[in-house]
């Protein structure tokens, strides 16, 4: 089944704010096998200038993804999750992201389409403080592998 | 620092290449980024499931290849947060218990070309990074 066109455009609200831990960061970290003290230790992130540690360029996929859910486990949609994989992914980042953060997204559609008997949606999440200061923005593509029907 | 040793962007020509660098993925780091990430779909965790739609095993989460891209590029500038995009396509399927190498191609002006590979299977194609430079 095609997914619902009528998608493409939407923004959702400003998701509710999401305090990024040091802890968190750390787990990431050891997570991506990455034993950069910057992500540790306060006092490595403040020799690079950052007032507390900071997390890895790809750690935005915690924040952009969860509030991309929004969109994708909207039944109205139509995409079964299931048939799921992740087919392009881009990060712009402003500044990295620390702990001590409270960040909010901004969800949009930005492209259905369907190709080679896949359903494919674009998303774009835009992360900024609670104060507004933009942070990073992640663009996700998801790829509903041979839902389309051909 | 770590990553002192690996190979710095000033000292490579614009259109040759970065040495590869491979990285272990073990069936524990899908379960570790699981939680990390908080991408729990089965496809990542499940063998039995991940048959049942059709893949051949549990699958890496392409975003854990692309975490290693971003270190790869942040280590050869010297600083881990030089990175200001990056855009990647996710192709073949990664696996566990595969090393991945990583490669990537200057372009100038802080531009890279870069992509992710295992086993001859290209996991990550037409990636792109782009560091302050």
């Amino acid at each position: 089944m095609p997914l619902d066109q009528s998608f493409v455009g939407r923004t959702y609200p400003p998701t509710p704010p999401y305090e990024v831990g040091r802890e968190k960061i750390r787990e990431f970290a050891e997570a991506i096998g990455d034993a950069n003290p910057v992500y540790r230790d306060p006092d490595a992130a403040r020799a690079y200038g950052h007032p507390d540690v900071i997390a890895p360029p790809t750690f935005g996929i915690v924040l952009s993804m969860t509030a991309g859910r929004q969109v994708i486990a909207d039944p109205e949609l139509g995409l079964d999750y299931t048939r799921v994989v992740h087919g392009e992914q881009r990060f712009t980042i402003t500044r990295p992201i620390r702990a001590g953060d409270r960040l909010t997204v901004i969800v949009t559609v930005e492209n259905i389409r369907s190709a080679a008997g896949n359903d494919m949606i674009t998303t774009r999440g835009d992360v900024t403080t609670v104060d507004g200061e933009p942070v990073f923005t992640a663009y996700s593509t998801l790829v509903a592998r041979g839902t389309a029907g051909g | 620092m770590p990553g002192s040793a690996k190979p710095r962007y000033d000292d490579v020509e614009v259109g040759s290449e970065l040495p590869g660098q491979t990285f272990p993925v073990h069936r524990v780091n899908l379960v570790m980024y699981a939680g990390a990430s908080g991408d729990f779909n089965p496809i990542h965790l499940d063998d039995e499931f991940a048959r049942s739609v059709d893949l051949p095993s549990k699958i890496l989460h392409g975003l854990w290849t692309m975490a290693q891209i971003a270190r790869v590029h942040g280590e050869a500038a010297g600083d881990p947060l030089a990175l200001k995009s990056l855009s990647v396509q996710f192709r073949g399927l990664g696996v566990p218990e595969k090393e991945i190498t990583i490669t990537s191609k200057p372009r100038g002006d802080g531009e890279f070309d870069t992509e992710a590979v295992q086993d001859g299977n290209k996991l990550v194609r037409r990636g792109k990074a782009v560091l302050r430079i």
